[in-house]
C-alpha cells in the first residue's frame, strides 16, 4: 500500500513517468496563450503548438512501454505497459482529431481557437484513467475528460443542435458520474482505502458486510463506467451526442473517450479479478445485448453520423467480449487483443468521420447519407480512403478490423466464452448491410446537390485521412511486432514482478 | 453518537431522492439539482465512513493515514461539482439565448 504521502514532492519523484501527461497538459495551457495573441481568424500557431506537444507526449509515452511497472506519488500513479500504450492511443485520437478539425470549423464558421486547449485536456484527462489505480485519480481524469467534452460537444454555439446535444451529453454524464462515484464511496468502506489494490484482500478475506458493500459498490461502478463506455442500455446518449457535436469533436469522442472508458474499466476489473464469478454473468449479457442492439439499430439509419454512433455501441461490445475474456482467464489471454482492437478502431473511426466532415460548407453542414452523394467525383482520395475505414470496419480480410475481431474471437473461445464469440461473428455479417449503405451513398448514388460540386479537400482533412488510412493498413501489416509491443514479453516472472512503490 | 448504518441510509435515501427526480423531472436546472444531490449524498456516505473509521475486522489499522482518503475524496468532489455547475449553466444559457424555453421534453432534433 502507498506509503506516507510526502509533501509538497517526493525528492525521488520519477518525472518522466509523469512527462506525457504534463506535456499535454502544458501544451493546452501554452495554447490557449498562442489562442489569445494570435491574429484574427488565424488558428494555425494553435493547431502547430498542439501538434508538436502531442507529438512530443506521444513519443514519451511509447518509449516507456517497455519498463519495468511502477507505481508513484503514494499510489496514486501507476506507470506500466497497458498505461503507456493507452496514453499513446489517446495521443494519436487527439492527434488525428485535431489535424482535420482547423478545415472543418472553418468551413463550418466556428474556428474558435479554444478548441484546441479543451481537446488537449481532454486527452490529458483520459491519459490520467489510463494510469492509475487509485479512485480519486481515476475520477478526477474522468471528469477532465467529460467537463472538457460537454463543453466542446456544444462548441457550434448558434446551432440548437449542438446545444441539444452538450445539454443531453452533460445531464447524463453528471448522472452516471453520481453513480460511480456512489460506487467509489462504497468501495472507500469496505476496503478502507480508495486504491483498487486493496480490493482483492477484502474480497477474499470473509469479511461478509465488506463484501457485501464491494459486490453493491461495484454494480454502481459498472453502471456508471457503462454509460460512459456507450454499453446497452446505458447507450441512449450516444446517437443524440454524435450527430448534434461538431463532426470533429464526435471523432474524437467516439475514439478518444471510448478508448479512455475502456481504460478505466480495465483497471476496475482488474483489481476486482478475484470478484470475477459475480460480475461476469450480467456483464456477459451487457455484452449481448450491445452488440444486437448496436448493430441492429444501425440498421434503420438515415443520418451518417448516428450511423457511426450505433457502429461505435457495436465496436464497444466487441470491446467488452475482450475485457471479459481478459478476466475470465487472465492466465491465457493477454491485453494484446484489447489494444489492438483499441488501435484499429480508433484509426477507422476518426477517419469515417474526417470523411463525413468533408461535407461541411459555407456554415452549413448536412451529415445525411445523402450528403456524400457523389464523394466519388468531388474526391476520389476521401471516397477510396471511406471505402478502406468500411472494409475495416466490417472486418473483411486485408485491414486491421478483420486481425482485430479474429484475435478478440480467438481470445473468447480460449476463454470458454462461445456464446460471445458466436454474437461477435454474427452480428459482424450483419454490419455489412449498413455500412455498405455508408458506401453506396458516397460511391453509386448520383450527386443531388447542385452545389456541391467544389468541396476541395484541404490539406489537413488529407493528412488526418491518409494517417487513418496507412494507420488501418500498417496495423493489418505489422500486426505480429506490434502485438508483441503491446503484450510484452509474457514470461512467468514478468507475470509475477510486483508493482514497485516509491514516493 | 448514532449508529453508522443510519447515515448510510440516510446516504442512500438522498441518492434515490435524486435518481427519481432525475428521471421524473423535465426542466434540465431542476434535473442538475437532483444530480447535486445525488452527489451531496456520496460525500455523506464518504464523511461517515471516515467518521466511523476503524471498523472494519480487517487488519487495515497499520495504515490509518489511508482513511484521509474518503475527507479528501469529498474536496475534490465539491471542486468538480462546482466545474460542472459553471460548465452546465453555461450550456443552459446558450439554450435559452435560442430556443427561450429549456423543457427536455422539447429538446427533439436529433433523432433517428
Amino acid at each position: 500500500m502507498p506509503d506516507r504521502f510526502l509533501f509538497p514532492i517526493p525528492q525521488d519523484l520519477d518525472w518522466f513517468a509523469l512527462g506525457p501527461i504534463i506535456v499535454v497538459v502544458a501544451t493546452g495551457l501554452v495554447a490557449l496563450i498562442v489562442e489569445m495573441l494570435r491574429h484574427k481568424r488565424n488558428n494555425a500557431y494553435v493547431v502547430g503548438v498542439s501538434v508538436v506537444g502531442l507529438l512530443v507526449a506521444g513519443a514519451m509515452a511509447a518509449s516507456q512501454a517497455g519498463e519495468p511497472a511502477k507505481e508513484i506519488l503514494a499510489g496514486t500513479f501507476l506507470r506500466d505497459r497497458f498505461g503507456c500504450v493507452v496514453q499513446v492511443l489517446m495521443v494519436a485520437a487527439c492527434l488525428l482529431s485535431v489535424l482535420f478539425s482547423e478545415g472543418y470549423l472553418r468551413q463550418k464558421r466556428i474556428a474558435y481557437g479554444e478548441a484546441y486547449p479543451l481537446m488537449l485536456w481532454a486527452t490529458a484527462g483520459g491519459m490520467v484513467m489510463a494510469t492509475s489505480r487509485n479512485l480519486v485519480t481515476l475520477f478526477v481524469g474522468l471528469e477532465l475528460l467529460s467537463v472538457s467534452l460537454y463543453v466542446l460537444a456544444g462548441l457550434s454555439r448558434t446551432e440548437a443542435k449542438s446545444e441539444e446535444s452538450a445539454l443531453k451529453y452533460f445531464l447524463l454524464g453528471a448522472f452516471a458520474s453520481a453513480f460511480l462515484l456512489y460506487g467509489i464511496a462504497l468501495f472507500y468502506g469496505a476496503t478502507g482505502s480508495l486504491h483498487l489494490g486493496r480490493v482483492a484482500e477484502v474480497w477474499t478475506s470473509g469479511f461478509e458486510t465488506g463484501r457485501s458493500l464491494l459486490a453493491v459498490g461495484m454494480a454502481l461502478i459498472l453502471i456508471g463506467l457503462s454509460f460512459k463506455s456507450a454499453f446497452v442500455p446505458f447507450h441512449q446518449w450516444t446517437p443524440d451526442v454524435y450527430q448534434g457535436a461538431p463532426t470533429n469533436i464526435a471523432a474524437f469522442m467516439a475514439a478518444g473517450s471510448k478508448v479512455a472508458a475502456v481504460a478505466m474499466l480495465y483497471r476496475v476489473l482488474d483489481a476486482a479479478q478475484p470478484m470475477v464469478a459475480l460480475w461476469l454473468p450480467p456483464l456477459f449479457w451487457v455484452a449481448i445485448l450491445t452488440m444486437v442492439v448496436g448493430n441492429l439499430a444501425a440498421l434503420v439509419q438515415k443520418d451518417a453520423k448516428r450511423l457511426l454512433a450505433y457502429s461505435s455501441i457495436s465496436h464497444a461490445g466487441y470491446l467488452l467480449v475482450a475485457l471479459l475474456a481478459r478476466f475470465k482467464a487472465p492466465d491465457v489471454v493477454s491485453d494484446a487483443a484489447l489494444l489492438y482492437y483499441l488501435a484499429s478502431y480508433s484509426f477507422m473511426t476518426i477517419g469515417a468521420f474526417a470523411v463525413i466532415s468533408v461535407a461541411a460548407r459555407a456554415g452549413r453542414e448536412s451529415t445525411g447519407l445523402s450528403a456524400l452523394n457523389g464523394l466519388w467525383q468531388r474526391s476520389p482520395f476521401a471516397a477510396v480512403a471511406l471505402l478502406l475505414f468500411v472494409w475495416s470496419l466490417i472486418g473483411v480480410p486485408g485491414a486491421s478490423g478483420f486481425v482485430g475481431k479474429l484475435l478478440i474471437f480467438r481470445d473468447a473461445l480460449a476463454a470458454d466464452l462461445v456464446p460471445l464469440a458466436i454474437v461477435l461473428a454474427v452480428a459482424s455479417v450483419v454490419s455489412v448491410a449498413y455500412y455498405l449503405a455508408l458506401v453506396r451513398a458516397a460511391w453509386v448514388a448520383d450527386e443531388s446537390e447542385a452545389d456541391a460540386a467544389v468541396a476541395p479537400l484541404n490539406a489537413g482533412s488529407g493528412l488526418a485521412l491518409g494517417i487513418c488510412a496507412a494507420g488501418v493498413l500498417g496495423l493489418f501489416v505489422f500486426v505480429g511486432p506490434l502485438l508483441g509491443w503491446m503484450a510484452g514479453p509474457r514470461s512467468a516472472e514478468a507475470e509475477r514482478a510486483p508493482i514497485v512503490r516509491q514516493g | 453518537m448514532p449508529p453508522l448504518w443510519m447515515y448510510l441510509a440516510l446516504g442512500a435515501f438522498l441518492f434515490a431522492t435524486g435518481v427519481v427526480g432525475v428521471v421524473s423531472r423535465r426542466n434540465p436546472i431542476v434535473i442538475f439539482m437532483c444530480i447535486e444531490l445525488m452527489l451531496n449524498s456520496v460525500n455523506l456516505t464518504f464523511l461517515a465512513l471516515a467518521r466511523y473509521a476503524p471498523w472494519l475486522p480487517v487488519p487495515l489499522e497499520r495504515e490509518p493515514q489511508a482513511w484521509m482518503g474518503g475527507p479528501a475524496m469529498v474536496i475534490f468532489v465539491m471542486a468538480v461539482a462546482a466545474a460542472e455547475v459553471a460548465v452546465g449553466l453555461g450550456i443552459i444559457m446558450a439554450i435559452f439565448r435560442l430556443r427561450d424555453e429549456v423543457d427536455v421534453d422539447e429538446m427533439n432534433l436529433l433523432r433517428g
